[in-house]
């Protein structure tokens, strides 16, 4: 059921947020903050080898140091625990939080120390001799194709994690009647999301009660249920509390390995055990990083510029073990076409292992770089055909009235107006005026560029790349849920389920509630119980909050307004659709009699002989929403992915000096419609932020291994997250297109930005070297490749002039 | 080793370890988890507090090394319980931040700058916050707060402050005048604080 944007009283208001009174006054609750009497603390000892066998560990002397408890060695807890949960069906490669025998990239963790302090741990770790014996290693993706490469498992027999091809409509046909071609290669550079606060975990076994309680900065679906397969307990004995602020996530906060690690510790010792990372550990070994991915692209198109065909095959570098890597190709699947027409496409995915870190889920899941190779193709097939860039994609974009758009991997596109958003952005930017901006700048001797990126932000977020990826999967629920309770003084609760990383859930539940109930968002208290209080949730993956939690929060408080009205209804002798509802009070039209909500309450409290048959007493309501669309399993290759897809049309100006090559952003111009906004301030930080995001994918971002295995970027001092000075004042226009699944229209929002901001940079780079004959294929583009190529390029017109 | 230190106003003394950062003794030896650590190693800033007034990263120095100094954590800037200063109301106001992981370091950041100038440009703003990194908002909001609270602060009817309020002392009404409980204790310069002024 959608709503009209003209009936909400809270949703989509200015209203502030309230999770922000407690961060500005240092009142957050952090995992950190966490300290439990006696409590034990944990550093690693990591291998310095891409590649090696564990020969012997040698824990005497860090066990000879006073406050030193315990030394755990990756031998002992694969004794102890179950191996750690593979998505693919690919038994084995195996994965346990500590290594295994052998060690399969320089960073991994082969033994934990267990001390008083973390201090003392850090010196004890230091103690651990561990001998390896070094072996052979490979870093590269391509590398890992060739059947001779050094097998990061080998019991899985070869590097290859998964190597699909997918064909969706009739590419040969497509691609012969058509009469211009283009084939490119473009490189995604391994980047993650990296919040300012690392992964920590506390773990307390209870062995009196049989209780595991966790408390963990986590953002991850099913965690307990992981935890409990992994150390051999009920999942009724594992108790993770909820009412933990996550210091930033966008994907990566789901420390599994750690929790196992730290739990298994915990249940060892008898005593409370805390990990939390330091950036080191964090950078190189948390097992973090998102994709790598190298893209071929094939696009058939005619002199229009119309594309009618694509051929994609993305290479993915997972990393030593397959952890969420390969489901990260899967995704993209959802939106294979980005906003446009392409009548059929070929689809090769293909994971390979080698000796790097692990890859975590990162913000958009896998699209962000292919909305970067989609887009390149726009830009280039604009370019082939002599278009303006944004005609280009005005000419492939969906039409409004086609919507809902059936794609040919089998997802149905809800609802959009690209060429409206677009317009709107033209309008409110003065394309003209940036052109000759860019024009004047480069008449000035900079090189200037400007770029220009569609994308989509599928949102909603189920799993379906997980069965379509494995077969023995068979998941299509995934609910979220909300549950609301108006005590008997009147005073309304609700409760989310899941832990929030800076997303503003509360202020979501509170907003929904208030909308449907009618009365102050203020009044309503919002609580998280733990997870054995909890109704199902999926966590907030997948952009799928204002969705998910929004919808079930809206629906169980129908539910509860029913109740109410039935209630009310009954004293008055009518039929509750005879009833009038408005602002928690309930009136009969035809009599002018009136119930007030304390009155209300006070039957369902306290007056049950007044009660309509068969009701419950008290005010109590629950609701399980399941993912709007979410019906069935892949067919055939196909499925219908995530329900919603919000749009963006990002413009960006970039000026440079030549010699120098700082890309300079002159301007940046963000459309955005997500549907009906639930909050405003909420859907333009995550604008704001994912643009940043996307501006360090692009241009600063990336863990570099060298030629011996070693990650060079493991600080902030080399890994480069965008500070004040990279980032613009970014202006945004907005447009809604409601979407038709949810329950105000609203679309997801969490992920807008990174998803678009990458290929715009990179378009804006490419845009400003063009007419020296250069192109960048690689992110990030950073400040030394643009001034190395701009060098090379103008050295070699210079020799060109002189021998002319 | 004994350290003594101002902290929020307050005499403290605590028996540190010679290599223990200001920042764990801030969070561990005083309770104050509103200093986050981040990066330990200098750069996200999201340790920040002030040292006689100015921004500082408290994991980059020794608890000993703070030894009689005049600190000031995100805990000192609540006027009192459950109110917000000018400057973190303006945060609220704006949305300048999401998971609030460096939400204290950029509230304080916001504070040094507003003391030393009372319009700064977005340029300044930018400048003033450059050294604090966040991952969540890509500092939009952030500079909006900020330069929100500067308006706010020139156009308050309030005095100017020289420091920032101490916890649990008395709030003092500078318009109320003799009829204000406690009037006199306080200078007026101190007393708008409570009101959420600049130190
Ligand atoms: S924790 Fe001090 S600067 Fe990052
Ligand atoms: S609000 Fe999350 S890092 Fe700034």
């Amino acid at each position: 059921m959608t709503e009209a944007p003209s009936q909400f009283r809270f949703v989509s208001a200015n209203r502030r947020v309230r999770e922000d009174r407690r961060f500005v006054a240092g009142r957050g609750h952090y995992v950190a903050d966490i300290a439990l009497e006696g409590m034990l603390h944990v550093a690693m000892v990591a291998s310095q080898h891409p590649a090696a066998r564990i020969v012997s560990i040698d824990a005497s002397a860090a066990l000879a140091l006073p406050g030193v408890h315990y030394v755990l060695t990756g031998e002992e807890l694969a004794g102890g625990v179950d191996q750690l949960m593979n998505g693919l069906d690919t038994p084995n490669v195996r994965r346990y939080p500590l290594a295994v025998g052998r060690t399969r990239y320089a960073g991994e963790w082969v033994a934990a120390v267990v001390a008083d302090s973390r201090a003392l741990a850090e010196d004890a770790a230091e103690k651990v001799r561990v001998v390896y014996e070094p072996l052979a290693y490979l870093t590269k993706a391509e590398e890992a194709l060739d059947p001779a490469s050094p097998p990061v498992h080998p019991e899985h027999g070869s590097n290859i994690l998964l190597d699909r091809q997918f064909v969706w409509g009739e590419v040969d046909r497509h691609f012969a009647e058509s009469p211009r071609h283009l084939s490119f290669r473009v490189t995604w550079g391994r980047n993650s999301t990296v919040p300012i606060e690392t992964f920590g975990v506390v773990a307390s076994w209870d062995p009196w009660r049989d209780m595991l309680d966790v408390w963990a900065s986590i953002q991850m679906p099913k965690y307990s249920d992981q935890i409990s397969r992994a150390l051999r307990i009920p999942t009724n004995a594992v108790r993770v509390h909820q009412d933990v602020d996550v210091g930033g996530s966008y994907g990566v906060k789901r420390g599994i390995k750690h929790t196992v690690l730290v739990g298994y510790l915990s249940r060892r010792l008898n005593r409370p055990v805390r990990f939390l990372e330091d950036r080191l550990e964090n950078m190189r070994s948390g097992d973090a990083h998102g994709p790598e991915r190298i893209f071929d692209v094939d696009v058939a198109f005619d002199e229009a510029g119309i594309i009618k065909s694509m051929k994609m095959r993305a290479l993915d570098n997972a990393g030593a073990y397959a952890g969420r890597a390969p489901f990260q190709l899967g995704k993209p699947i959802g939106a294979i076409v980005g906003p446009y027409k392409i009548q059929s496409v070929a689809y090769r995915a293909q994971s390979v292992t080698t000796n790097k870190a692990v890859q975590e889920a990162v913000r958009g899941f896998g699209q962000s770089p292919t909305n970067y190779a989609i887009e390149t193709a726009m830009d280039k097939v604009a370019r082939a055909c002599g278009l303006d860039r944004v005609e280009a994609r005005r000419r492939n974009f969906i039409r409004k009235e086609e919507f809902p758009y059936l794609i040919p991997s089998g997802t149905r596109y809800d609802s959009g107006d690209y060429h409206t958003v677009v317009e709107k952005v033209l309008a409110h930017v003065d394309y003209d005026g940036l052109l000759a901006e860019r024009d004047r700048l480069r008449a000035s001797g900079l090189l200037a560029g400007i770029g220009i990126a569609a994308c989509l932000e599928p949102s909603g977020g189920n799993s379906s790349f997980e069965p379509l990826l494995n077969e023995k999967n068979t998941t299509t629920t995934w609910m979220d849920s909300a549950r609301i309770t108006i005590d008997g003084p009147g005073f309304v609760t609700v409760t989310i389920h899941t832990t929030s990383s800076g997303q503003g859930h509360e202020t979501l539940a509170a907003t929904v509630v208030a909308e449907v109930l009618e009365i102050d968002p203020d009044r309503i208290r919002v609580v998280r119980p733990d997870t054995l209080e909890s109704l199902p949730s999926n966590s907030p993956v997948g952009s799928r909050m204002a969705i998910m939690l929004g919808g079930a929060c809206f629906h169980a408080a129908q539910k509860l307004k029913a109740k109410l009205v039935a209630i009310a209804a009954f004293q008055f002798g009518i039929a509750p659709e005879a009833a009038r509802y408005e602002t928690g009070a309930v009136s009969d039209p035809a009599s002018g009699r009136r119930l007030d909500w304390a009155d209300i309450v006070n039957i369902a409290h306290r007056n049950f002989h007044l009660l309509p048959p068969d009701t419950e007493p008290g005010l109590a309501v629950t609701h399980v929403m399941q993912v709007p669309t979410a019906t069935k399993l892949p067919e055939d290759g196909r499925v219908q992915m995530y329900p919603c897809h919000s749009f963006e049309f990002h413009v960006v100006l970039i000026a440079l000096d030549p010699v120098l090559g700082k890309p300079e952003i002159r301007r940046y111009v963000i459309g955005h419609d997500c549907g009906t906004v639930i909050n405003p301030h909420i859907v333009k930080g995550m604008t704001l932020g994912g643009i940043a995001h996307g501006i360090g994918a692009a241009l600063l971002e990336e863990f570099v291994y060298d030629d011996e295995g070693q990650l060079l970027t493991q600080s902030f001092m080399d890994y480069l997250l965008p500070s004040s000075h990279e980032v613009p004042a970014v202006e945004i226009v907005h447009h809604v297109t409601p979407s038709p699944f949810t329950v105000f229209g609203q679309k997801g929002s969490g992920e807008s930005g990174y998803l678009g901001a990458p290929a715009a940079i990179s378009g804006a780079l490419n845009d400003a070297v063009d007419a020296l004959g250069i192109a960048f294929d690689k992110l990030p583009i950073r400040i030394f490749a643009i001034s190395d190529a701009v060098a090379a390029a103008r050295a070699k017109q210079s020799q060109e002039k002189t021998s002319a | 080793m004994k350290v003594e230190l101002t902290i929020n106003g307050t005499a403290r003394t605590a028996e540190v370890e010679a290599r223990k950062t200001l920042l764990d003794a801030l969070r561990e030896d005083f309770q104050l988890t509103g200093t986050h650590a981040g990066c330990e190693h200098g750069v996200c800033g999201a340790c920040t507090v002030l040292i006689d007034g100015a921004p500082a990263r408290s994991c980059l120095m020794f608890a000993c090394q703070a030894d009689g100094y005049d600190i000031t954590t995100i805990e000192g800037m609540a006027p009192a319980p459950g109110e917000l200063s000018v400057i973190q109301d303006a945060f609220c106001e704006t949305h300048g931040m999401q998971c609030g992981f460096c939400t204290p370091g950029m509230v304080l950041a916001a504070h040094a700058l507003l003391a030393r100038e009372d319009s700064p440009d977005r340029a300044a703003i930018v400048e003033a916050i450059s050294g604090n990194i966040c991952r969540c908002t890509g500092y939009g909001q952030i500079v909006e707060a900020i330069a929100l609270a500067a308006e706010r602060l020139r156009t308050a009817n309030t005095p100017r402050g020289v420091r920032p309020p101490q916890i649990g002392a008395p709030h003092v009404d500078p318009d109320a005048g003799e009829d204000a409980p406690g009037a006199g204790i306080l200078e007026a310069a101190d007393a708008d604080m409570p009101h959420g002024g600049r130190p």
